[in-house]
């Protein structure tokens, strides 16, 4: 297993390096350069001024030169400077994160505490009435923007019944639990629905099929409780590659909080992305997108062990 | 049981005096299609819905970017079916002519996706080898930069119009399709059909196009089919963010951009462009789900 792991890990390598080389040529390849969001914004015409700024980021040498600078400097952790605020990249990424894990951490948890039951019910009384509304709500869901049902949550629950804010972390002079929990539920909701959806879809899908299992047949014929059988030896059994898809799904978390984030102003990285991409703030683009591409490669590694840490029909060699 | 048979045992039961119906592979699927009740219904809404947007220049109550500055911010009336926008423009007739966009989008970057992975997944699975561990570590490299950061800050570089969006959800949506095409294809080709057109003397490209894809073409369309659904919520997206085809040209996106702000005042303006984004992406799901049930020959 430990072997099997460091292999992975040595594997990762190769494959984070092209992803640094993709996403620097994509932000190689935009138009205007660093000095274009200064020359935007009329901040300075003077070419001499332009060509000693160019020099101060380093954009002025040739570009493999940059990338292999900006590829060490990674290595020891330094993501540049952001041409926004003149502070380290690494700073700004780690002063967002607690929001961001926050919100991505709650969502994550309640999808998955209404995902699996929903999905074991749907499963266990396939073709009910139950079945039937909640096949139809994840249909739903998944067909839906994620932007939309935000919009459409704000609109009713703090433009008409004023239950809830409508962005932000937190109220002003207010504070406290409470508060903070009001702040949270709307994004939490609305980054989780698809997770809901897909994961129940999945978890319904993966029962069915345990159900139609000799061994299930088995624990019944022992005498075993319907209740039994279900919760120990068809649950257990139908989450496995289901928890799988959960750890896979973390990563694409990240995706979904882009949106999330922006709509309602939740200070996190999603939202500085968006932020940065207006400002043309390629440092901070780039530093972001290489955080969450590592994301999902070491998340699809923990994903691995954990299906063959759950699943001892899987052995690494 | 007895439905599905061959020419041989059709002819052999003919001779023995029993008249046997032999259908067809498609009517089959066809038949099968029927059966599935929601599938059905969402084709038809579907057929509508696209055949209205694709009428609106005839059909349409108004012109998409007539301005009637004596009616802005009008609440849905029978004058303005589902009201009036900030610049007094007809919300039916901009959702009619949306839906034109919203929907070609769709259908072409979900095909451009599709041709992509299948192109990259049946080389991966048919010649194996090299060229199979080259193209699955390049796909394994695009699903491993988060795709919507990704298409955002490539759609921010230009002000892009409808065919830019299309190629950028396009050549980044193909990695699902590449991995199911290499497994399928994997799969097929140990087959014996396909060892006797290689022993006939048939070329690869023949045995691909010929033996090979037809018999995984099942798993295509279904994905392909998804793919509008995503597409089109992927050009929601961007252009809720600003990013997609610039108005004054309507799509259900950037209608939804624009009505932001005036939400809680004319709160129709962004309810409708959702809703028709929903349905549709709902009714293009419940077709993908139709279709697999069809297709799938064990069913």
């Amino acid at each position: 297993m430990l072997r099997y792991v460091i292999r992975r890990t040595i594997q990762m390598v190769p494959l984070l390096l092209a992803i640094s080389v993709v996403i620097f040529t994509i932000i190689q390849a935009a138009p205007g350069g660093p000095e274009g969001t200064l020359l935007d914004r009329g901040m300075f015409v003077d070419p001499a001024a332009i060509d000693a700024y160019r020099a101060r980021l380093g954009v002025d040498q040739p570009v493999f030169m940059q990338y292999f600078k900006w590829l060490g400097a990674m290595l020891t952790g330094d993501m540049g400077i952001s041409f926004q605020t003149q502070r380290p990249v690494l700073i700004m990424i780690l002063e967002r994160m607690p929001d961001t894990l926050r919100l991505m951490g709650l969502s994550f948890v309640v999808a998955a505490i209404i995902a699996i039951p929903l999905g074991v019910f749907s499963a266990v009384k396939q073709y009910s009435t139950f079945d039937f509304i909640a096949t139809g709500a994840s249909f739903v869901a998944i067909a839906m923007p994620v932007f939309w049902f935000g919009l459409m949550m704000q609109y009713l629950f703090s433009v008409k019944l004023q239950w809830l804010p409508v962005a932000g972390t937190v109220t002003v002079g207010v504070g406290g639990f409470v508060d903070q929990l009001k702040h949270i539920i709307m994004p939490a909701t609305v980054l989780s629905m698809h997770s809901i959806a897909g994961w129940s879809r999945y978890m319904r899908s993966s029962m069915l099929g345990v159900l139609n299992q000799d061994y299930i047949r088995t624990a019944h014929s022992k005498g075993l409780s319907r209740r039994t059988v279900i919760s120990v030896h068809a649950v257990k059994n139908a989450s496995i590659p289901v928890v799988s898809v959960m750890t896979l799904d973390i990563a694409r978390l990240f995706s979904g909080a882009v949106i999330t984030e922006t709509i309602f102003g939740w200070p996190g990285i999603g939202r500085m992305f968006i932020q940065a991409m207006h400002a043309r703030d390629y440092p901070l683009l780039m530093g972001i997108m290489m955080m969450g591409s590592t994301m999902v490669v070491v998340f699809n590694l923990i994903a691995d062990v954990i299906y063959g840490w759950l699943d001892p029909r899987i052995t690494y060699e | 049981m007895s439905e599905i048979m061959t020419d041989g045992q059709g002819m052999a039961l003919a001779a023995e005096g029993i008249t046997v119906k032999l259908r067809s592979n498609a009517k089959i699927t066809w038949e099968k299609f029927l059966q599935h009740k929601l599938a059905v219904v969402a084709s038809l809404f579907l057929l509508t819905l696209a055949a209205l947007c694709f009428l609106a220049p005839l059909i349409a109550p108004y012109e998409f970017d007539a301005i009637d500055l004596a009616n802005i911010r009008k609440a849905p009336s029978v004058k303005h079916l589902l009201g009036t926008d900030a610049l007094g423009r007809d919300l039916l007739t901009r959702l009619l002519y949306g839906g034109r966009i919203s929907i070609t989008i769709g259908l072409t970057a979900a095909m451009l996706g599709t041709a992509i992975g299948t192109l990259i997944g049946s080389m991966a699975g048919y010649f194996g080898g090299r060229i199979d561990n080259l193209l699955m570590r390049l796909t394994d490299l695009a699903y491993s930069i988060p795709t919507l950061p990704l298409i955002i800050v490539i759609s921010s570089y230009s002000n892009t119009q409808a065919v830019g969006i299309v190629m950028i959800i396009g050549f980044f949506s193909w990695m699902q399709t590449s991995r199911v095409v290499r497994g399928a294809i994997l799969s097929v080709k140990e087959n014996e059909y396909v060892t006797a057109a290689r022993a006939l003397g048939s070329k690869d490209r023949l045995i691909i196009i010929r033996h090979v894809l037809p018999n995984i073409s099942n798993s295509i369309i279904v994905g392909a089919t998804l793919g509008v659904g995503n597409a089109i919520i992927t050009e929601s997206s961007l252009s809720f963010l600003g990013l997609g085809v610039s108005p004054p040209t309507p799509t259900w996106g950037n209608m939804l951009m624009d009505s932001q702000a005036t939400m809680s005042s004319q709160p129709w303006l962004t309810i409708f462009p959702g809703m028709a984004i929903l349905l549709t992406v709902l009714c293009v799901n419940f077709i993908g789900d139709g279709l697999q049930d069809a297709l799938d020959p064990t069913l």
